[in-house]
């Protein structure tokens, strides 16, 4: 991270203030204005498109191995993936995952040993 | 149902204890905030400043990582803002019911306006219109407290425990697995799948762009996407 003290804390503030702005929006200012429908549409999908494009390039190619994929890793982001979907339980999923990276490291590391 | 007004406090004691089970989640993912923003560099002054300021798990997740990236400043800020947005819509369905509320509790409750206590509130708002304003904004202080104060909490055990943790239990791999964990229960119709599905496909296809460029793009399809999908299920009564 090559951030000086002076940014990390800009990005704080401006994230603080805009992630505030967002919450207050209709609560404090607008009212009871409705918004078009088309703009709340939108609005449904942004963690759904935000997110896994974040997430995809991670797991395809992980920092950690220096962006060579690793079976370990992709297995357990698949297994995360599923019992998500099923059990729609987010520390469920992220049991199953931590699960089978541990079980897929250890296996790796066995056997290369 | 009674016409008698409730109790003072009972309202604040019902939100609370309706809260409590999210603290499995709050523990964990909070704790984990704290270990990856301190792995990444931050300073613990920094680390607790962004969850005390900012307090959204998904959005500071997502700072942090375009931060390992070096990504532009207006990128990182962009993105985060992005993944908050849906609770201008969580403001928007809070505003009939909170909105004769005094300023500074109006300004308080956005503050704490996130998934668990929106969630919560909004069904029990739902379940009994007729609840006082006090009520409504006692149930939804209620809720918020004890999920506030563990959020910080645990943060802050993470970023002291974090430099402890040793290389063997790849903590690289927490972030992708947390934010997957995310989307699952998010895919909840055709319209959020396709969404999702695009963010995937461009933001991979982009992958040579500058850090965060590509996402923000893949991001913008994807919301059309996903609500051009919905107005098509709509249209066809799917």
């Amino acid at each position: 991270m090559t951030y000086s003290s002076a940014q990390i804390w800009g990005i704080i503030a401006v994230l603080a203030v805009g992630t505030f702005l967002i919450r207050f929006s209709f609560l404090g200012l607008l009212g009871n204005r409705p918004l078009p429908p088309y703009v709340l549409r939108l609005l449904r999908y942004t963690p759904v498109a935000v997110i896994p494009g974040m997430v995809a390039p991670l797991v395809l190619w992980p920092a950690a191995t220096g962006g060579v994929p690793d079976l370990p890793r992709a297995a357990a982001a698949i297994a995360t993936l599923i019992v998500g979907l099923w059990t729609r339980n987010v520390i469920a999923a992220i049991g199953a995952g931590a699960f089978v990276l541990y079980a897929g490291l250890g296996l790796t590391a066995l056997l290369a040993g | 149902m009674t016409a008698h007004p409730a109790p003072p406090r009972r309202l604040f004691k019902e939100g609370a204890v309706g809260g409590l089970p999210f603290l499995i989640v709050v523990t964990p993912f909070s704790m984990l905030f704290g270990v990856v923003a301190t792995d990444a560099g931050l300073t613990l002054a920094q680390t607790m400043g962004f969850t005390v300021l900012v307090i959204a798990g998904a959005a500071q997740f997502a700072a942090i990582h375009l931060m390992t990236e070096n990504a532009a400043v207006p990128l990182i800020l962009l993105t985060a803002l992005a993944v908050n947005l849906r609770m201008a819509m969580y403001s928007a369905s809070l505003a009939p019911h909170l909105g004769a509320a005094p300023l500074w509790q109006r300004g308080l409750i956005a503050y704490a306006n996130f998934d668990q206590t929106f969630t919560l509130a909004i069904a029990r708002y739902d379940a009994e219109p007729a609840l006082s304003l006090r009520d409504k904004v006692l149930f939804f202080a209620g809720v918020a407290t004890p999920i506030t104060v563990v959020w910080c909490a645990m943060t802050a055990v993470g970023a002291v425990i974090g430099s402890s943790i040793p290389a063997w239990l790849a903590l690289d791999f927490a972030l992708p697995i947390t934010f997957l964990a995310l989307i699952g229960p998010m895919l909840r119709t055709l319209a959020h799948v396709a969404a999702a599905g695009t963010s995937v496909v461009v933001a991979l296809l982009l992958a040579g762009l500058p850090a965060g460029v590509g996402l923000m793009i893949a991001a913008g399809a994807a919301m059309v996407a996903g609500a051009t999908v919905e107005t098509w299920m709509q249209r066809w009564g799917a």
